[in-house]
């Protein structure tokens, strides 16, 4: 099978060819045969198709002349004929056509075929072209042909036929008709007399920005409890801007390693001051403070405690702040991963969960509600499982040898999975359906997605190790595990997707919707990308490359800080009655957006070319020579994303600690009040 | 159930427990019981723990994995697949530290599971870890120049690191190693694979691309397809960390070899015997001891050859070629004068 360029654009050539001539014999076929057929629907279809103008030319026409009707022309035996040439056209191109694969096998091969070939087929496509052409202007001339014949029927008909005129007078009457534009609102002036429209502003220029829905109205919660909420959002933001900080100076360290030498700063102690920092502080803290809202509202009950809340916030930031200065000072617990701290420093930090888990039973135990809500559910089992989980990683009594590494396994995996992912599924099943007014679509999935995500979460810790010496059985069941985790991402994708299911169109109204649905599509693909990596193939391409550090920051940031967001953004003018400016929220979304792409895919791009690097057996070195373009990327988009970060603590700020124009307006009635108060009763 | 919060989440966590059991506890426990060290290998010295402290305080962990994984692309950092034995020495070192097996999960540097044998060069490392960059000029690891002190004039038992002039910074003194950078030098050193005892096999590395190819591409043929060498590559992988991708050597620390008598040399005898053996000749001009790096990285005498002729024919050198069989021949009769 040897098929050169030639042969077959010689091919694709003719083919044009062939497909040109077969629209034309079409076209010609159509053109005759049209004027045969002259009945009742077609001259209504050609009544409908006269636009205004030429209906009253005719009708002008019409009342001038009443004569008889002469009889229609007759059909002319030429379309016949034209029709049956370009048939044989058409099978003469054909042939010349299957003439070419039957040359084609073997023959090619010699130059001398090439030619003859090439001399055969030259003269057979001029031919074709030249007919094609001709035939061409044959099929313009019957076209116009048709359209005079059809024309001067028309004005026969009108001249002659008084049935014919009607109808015409009747279409003329009909495209004569207009609205009045007073139909639906009548003639009355428009008064709001039931005080349905607030706020009223015209905006008479452009519009550079589309302006969304304002925010809901201020609920009427607890003060106390707001403000314990305030202060877990509010050091949670620090703790984002802090650690974002130490996240985008380790990214320009890969571009310029010698930016510093200071040991407090060199980039293995700063690593886990990052990774820590952004996990306890900014997203678990955050997320216990909305959980503070979510596990009330859903209970219709108060809070048992506030002040066990602010014990819990005095104590997971002590451990942020004693963790973060210790990994600085080189005091770590041995470097696993998320395990950097030391126990006295998580100590705190689970003493922290276990009282805000105790306190979060007892207000669901005093619920209101006969049914716990399935954010009940979620929260509740992530904060039990996560002090399962510290607990299982820092007691000493199995960590000898390769047991540490199996733990670490364990550990790492469990504290994304079953503490973040979780936790934020629960805000996300009261949140979602809240910001969209509808009910969820189905309690039956979040109930599946429920029980197979512990089921295959816990399983899959040892899927970091693959290949390493730990038992094999134990690396196939974490396998296994990661492709089981497809069912939970699957029921949770589809409940969530269809929940929003018809209200796509608030998408573009709102400014917090965008952040749920990013969130949602990241859960997806974040996810999946997580099944897809555990495979022993892929394994062996992307393990220990820059794809891993791709990976935990889609669903680090792409699934839970998009998601948090949503949620504040969503919680927080309710809390307090204020808003951030829509624009600044729009711009933290897309930077944030557009920087997690430009961080993520070039290091997926390099982290895989890395990966077949090194199974080819490239140096080593090279790899890394091949990565610093895709690093600077990766320092590009996270300064896009911390850029972000700023704005959402500025915006954080409007929310929190600004008067609206409302409150200043109340603040001058009320004062105005009092000084007429005291003009009438000078009683001091 | 579902109305009932005690049940429900006592159900939950006795699940997620029940599971935590199954999959991390009961294997955890299992693998520290039936474990032992091999018996060829030693407990680190105290020097060597002050180090392996001095590793993870400087969370070296980060980017440097310590695991050779049964595939054929983790044979260029040991000469076996890990096994579980290899970690049975490691315990908890004091109260406030967990058990530091130092795994790893990011690849960011190379593997340092055998890096005593892959590079025990004391002079190389410690310029290396003074700035990474005077030895591997793409290097993006920070530098742990507060690991060394400048001293005025040093005492006859400090180690001094002749780093180059453009790394120096301004600095005029003496740039000597801390205890600290010694005791991490010397934990790198320790860091070695033992071999298994008694000739037990040990296990395969998985994938191995020149078996497939050869089975998928000469099905006809009955001889396996010579493996081609990329001299370059192996260059690259094997000797250039020290005599630098330029050939030209680091001046006071390692030997250039463009222009170098023994690679012009038309005779391989002494090439091959320093490449197999090492050779210390050149320490009194400030040069560094070179290590056995054939036996150490257990090259074959096909990729010694292609190395060979990749340092014969670059740089300006132009010397005569040899071949796997003279390389081979030479490897044979210095076993024999042992």
């Amino acid at each position: 099978m040897e098929i050169n360029f030639y042969s077959v654009s010689g091919i694709f050539l003719i083919l044009l060819l062939v497909i040109w001539l077969l629209r034309l014999a079409l076209r010609l076929q159509k053109e005759t045969a049209e004027i045969t057929e002259m009945d009742k629907d077609r001259q209504s279809q050609q009544v409908s198709n006269l636009d205004k103008q030429q209906i009253s030319r005719l009708v002008k026409r019409g009342r001038k002349k009443h004569t008889r009707l002469v009889n229609p022309p007759k059909n002319s035996a030429t379309g016949i004929k034209t029709t049956l040439l370009s048939i044989a056209f058409t099978v003469i191109a054909i042939r010349a056509n299957a003439q070419i694969p039957a040359g084609d096998n073997g023959v090619l091969t010699s130059p001398g075929m090439l030619i003859m070939l090439a001399l055969v087929l030259l003269p057979i496509i001029a031919a074709v072209f030249f007919i094609c052409i001709k035939l061409n202007s044959l099929v313009k001339k019957t076209r116009y042909q048709r359209l005079w014949k059809e024309a001067k029927y028309i004005t026969e008909m009108v001249d002659c036929n008084d049935a014919f005129y009607e109808e015409m007078l009747k279409r003329k009457k009909a495209l004569d008709f207009t609205l009045n534009n007073a139909e639906l609102a009548g003639n009355q002036k428009p008064a709001d007399e039931k005080g349905m429209v607030h706020n009223i502003t015209e905006v008479n220029t452009i519009r550079f920005f589309a302006s969304k829905r304002r925010a809901a109205k201020k609920h009427d919660v607890d003060q106390a409890v707001v403000k314990l909420i305030i202060w877990f959002l509010g050091t949670a933001t620090f703790w984002l801007v802090v650690g974002t900080s130490i996240g985008e100076y380790l990214g320009i360290k890969f571009v310029s390693p010698d930016v510093d030498h200071v040991s407090w700063l060199s980039f293995g102690r700063l690593r886990p001051v990052h990774t820590n920092m952004v996990f306890w502080g900014w997203s678990s803290l955050a997320m216990i403070g909305l959980g503070y809202y979510v596990v009330t509202t859903v209970s219709n009950a108060a809070i048992f405690s506030i002040k066990k809340g602010y014990q819990t916030l005095v104590l997971l930031n002590t451990a942020v702040i004693a963790g973060s200065l210790s990994l600085m000072a080189g005091i770590n617990n041995s470097g696993g991963e998320y395990r950097e701290y030391t126990w006295p420093v998580m100590g705190l930090f689970a003493l922290g969960i276990v009282i805000t888990l105790i306190n979060f039973i007892q207000t669901i135990a005093s619920r209101k509600t006969k049914e716990i809500y399935i954010s009940n559910w979620y929260i509740i089992a992530a904060m039990m499982f996560l002090t399962v989980i510290v607990t299982v990683g820092y007691i000493p009594w199995w960590q000898n040898g390769l047991g540490e590494t199996i733990i670490q396994g364990y550990y790492m995996h469990q504290a994304v999975g079953m503490w973040f992912m979780l936790f934020n599924l629960g805000l996300i099943y009261y949140f979602l359906p809240q910001q969209l007014n509808t009910p969820i679509y189905s309690y039956s999935l979040g109930i599946l997605a429920f029980w197979s995500q512990i089921l295959f979460y816990t399983l899959i810790g040892t899927h970091h190790f693959i290949f390493s010496s730990i038992p094999w059985w134990l690396q196939t069941v974490a396998i296994v595990g990661s492709m089981g985790m497809l069912i939970p991402v699957f029921s949770g994708t589809t409940n969530f997707l269809m929940t929003f299911r018809g209200n796509y169109n608030k998408i573009s109204r709102s400014y917090t919707l965008p952040f749920y649905l990013t969130g949602i599509i990241f859960y997806f693909t974040g996810s999946t990308q997580g099944t897809a990596e555990a495979f022993r193939s892929t394994n062996l391409v992307w393990h220990f490359t820059d794809f891993t550090v791709a990976h935990s920051h889609i669903t680090m940031y792409g699934i839970i800080a998009f998601m948090l967001w949503a949620c504040i953004y969503t919680l927080v003018p309710r809390l307090t009655g204020r808003e951030p400016r829509q624009g600044l929220v729009g711009a933290h979304f897309w930077m944030a957006l557009i920087g997690i792409l430009f961080y993520t895919i070039p290091l997926m791009i390099g982290g895989t070319l890395k990966g077949m690097a090194w199974v080819q057996g490239k140096p080593f070195i090279d790899g890394l020579i091949m990565m610093a373009p895709y690093w600077l990327w990766r320092a590009i988009g996270g300064s896009l994303m911390w850029g972000s970060h700023l704005i959402f603590a500025w915006n954080m700020y409007t929310m929190v600690d600004t008067k609206t124009e409302a409150e200043i307006k109340q603040e001058i009635f009320e004062r105005i009040e009092q000084a007429d108060t005291l003009k009438v009763n000078p009683i001091a | 159930m579902y109305n009932n919060h005690k049940l429900l989440f006592a159900l939950a966590l006795c699940f997620f427990v029940a599971l935590t059991m199954f999959v991390a506890i009961i294997p955890a426990l299992d693998i520290q019981r039936n474990n032992a060290p091999l018996p060829g290998s030693r407990p680190l010295t105290k020097l060597e723990t002050e180090g392996k402290i001095v590793f993870i305080a400087e969370g070296c962990i980060a980017c440097h994995t310590q695991q050779v994984r049964n595939v054929d692309m983790d044979k260029v950092w040991g000469l076996r697949p890990g096994i579980a034995a290899d970690y049975a020495r490691n315990e908890r070192m004091d109260v406030w530290r967990n058990t530091a097996t130092l795994m790893g999960s990011e690849r960011t540097g190379p593997d340092l599971t055998n890096i005593g044998n892959r590079q025990p060069s004391t002079v190389w490392h410690l310029m290396h870890l003074y700035n990474p960059r005077s030895v591997v000029a793409a290097s993006v690891m920070p530098s742990y120049a507060w690991l060394f002190e400048v001293k005025d004039y040093n005492f006859p038992e400090d180690v001094t690191v002749n780093v180059p002039e453009e790394f120096r910074k301004g600095i005029t003194g003496k740039i000597v190693a801390s205890h600290r950078a010694l005791a991490l030098l010397a934990y790198l050193k320790s860091l070695k694979q033992v071999p298994l005892p008694g000739g037990k096999p040990a296990p395969i590395f998985l994938y191995a691309k020149n078996e497939a190819a050869a089975a998928t591409n000469s099905p006809g043929k009955n001889t396996p397809a010579k493996p081609a060498y990329n001299g370059e590559a192996l260059y690259a992988t094997n000797c250039q960390t020290c005599h630098q991708g330029n050939g030209e050597g680091l001046l006071g620390a390692f030997p250039p070899l463009k222009g170098s008598k023994v690679v012009l040399n038309d005779n391989p005898e002494v090439q091959v015997t320093i490449i197999m053996q090492g050779y210390n000749g050149r320490v009194s001009e400030g040069y560094g001891i070179m290590p056995p790096v054939g036996t150490n990285n257990n090259l074959s005498p096909g990729e010694i050859a292609a190395i060979i002729n990749h340092e014969r024919g670059n740089w300006g050198n132009n010397s005569k070629k040899v071949t796997e069989e003279e390389v081979a021949k030479i490897i044979a009769s210095l076993k024999k004068s042992k």
